[in-house]
């Protein structure tokens, strides 16, 4: 239930965070990713302030023993840079510049009720599916 | 150059990465939506589903309370409706191979200098840069 609740809080400061920095807007994404273009700098003040502070915390949590709310920390222990990796981020890439879109402005989206973010999050639902798919045929 | 939303754009990322800071000190997790939307839609009661539910529901919690403190939320859709379908599959079998998207890989990895983060955020910026490059200049 605290974890739980917890988590319910961090989500709203992330939907607050996405759209306070006009993130969840396919306009000022892909006005970023057009360098050729009327550049848009946004996208990079939004990743550099946060980097800022997940820099600076990040370490600082993950020396102690054990988080607040859980007996142990859940880290990726992957470190190989494989074929999957790398694919992937080129589906997601050609995905998120042909719509301005990723997960989290998507789903913060939702809000908006704008039928085009509902329809591009079923389709990135059922694209997770595919990709779970593929997972289990290549491993 | 379009004017870039400088106070949004810095208020907003300290809040995304605030939110990555407490997910990690309070749940020890990484932050990465496509990784929590996916053990939502999988429905997986054994590992932390509780959790993840309430992360995406606050998410979508946020944007309402955006729209009724701030106003509607800024959204301009770029794309048609087929793009948008194509588009949201690519998304959704991309985060789920390549283990992560803007937030997993892009704030929380580059922050615990995983090697797979620095990879995949090159990557994909790249590939999106050179999809708008295509998209805007070379076909339209």
């Amino acid at each position: 239930m605290k974890t739980s609740i917890a988590a319910l809080i961090c989500g709203i400061i992330f939907g607050l965070g996405l759209t306070i920095s006009e993130m969840v807007n396919p306009a000022r994404v892909i006005g970023f990713l057009d360098i050729t273009g009327e550049w848009d700098l946004t996208l990079m003040l939004v990743m550099g302030s946060a980097l800022i502070v997940t820099v600076i915390g990040f370490p600082l949590i993950t020396r102690k023993a054990h988080p607040l709310l859980a007996e142990k920390f859940s880290l990726p222990t992957k470190t190989e840079l494989d074929l999957p990796l790398i694919s992937g981020a080129v589906l997601f890439g050609i995905g998120w510049g042909l719509a301005g879109l990723c997960p989290g402005p998507a789903l913060a989206g939702l809000a908006s009720l704008d039928p085009g973010v509902f329809l591009f999050v079923v389709a990135m639902i059922a694209g997770q599916f595919i990709g779970i798919r593929l997972e289990k045929a290549l491993a | 150059m379009i004017e870039p939303n400088v106070a949004g754009g810095v208020i907003g990322g300290a809040l995304i990465g605030i939110s990555s800071v407490l997910m990690l000190l309070l749940l020890g997790r990484i932050t990465g939506i496509a990784g929590i939307l996916t053990g939502v839609i999988t429905w997986n009661k054994a590992d932390g589903l509780s959790w993840r539910a309430a992360f995406v529901i606050g998410l979508v919690l946020g944007a309402v309370l955006y729209q009724l403190f701030v106003g509607p939320l800024p959204m301009d859709m770029q794309a048609s409706t087929p793009v948008l379908i194509v588009a949201g599959l690519l998304v959704g079998m991309g985060t789920r191979l390549g283990s992560g998207c803007t937030s997993g890989h892009g704030v929380c990895g580059i922050a615990r200098r995983s090697p797979r983060s620095f990879a995949s955020t090159a990557t994909f910026m790249a590939v999106a840069v050179a999809t708008v490059f295509v998209t805007r200049h070379l076909l339209s």
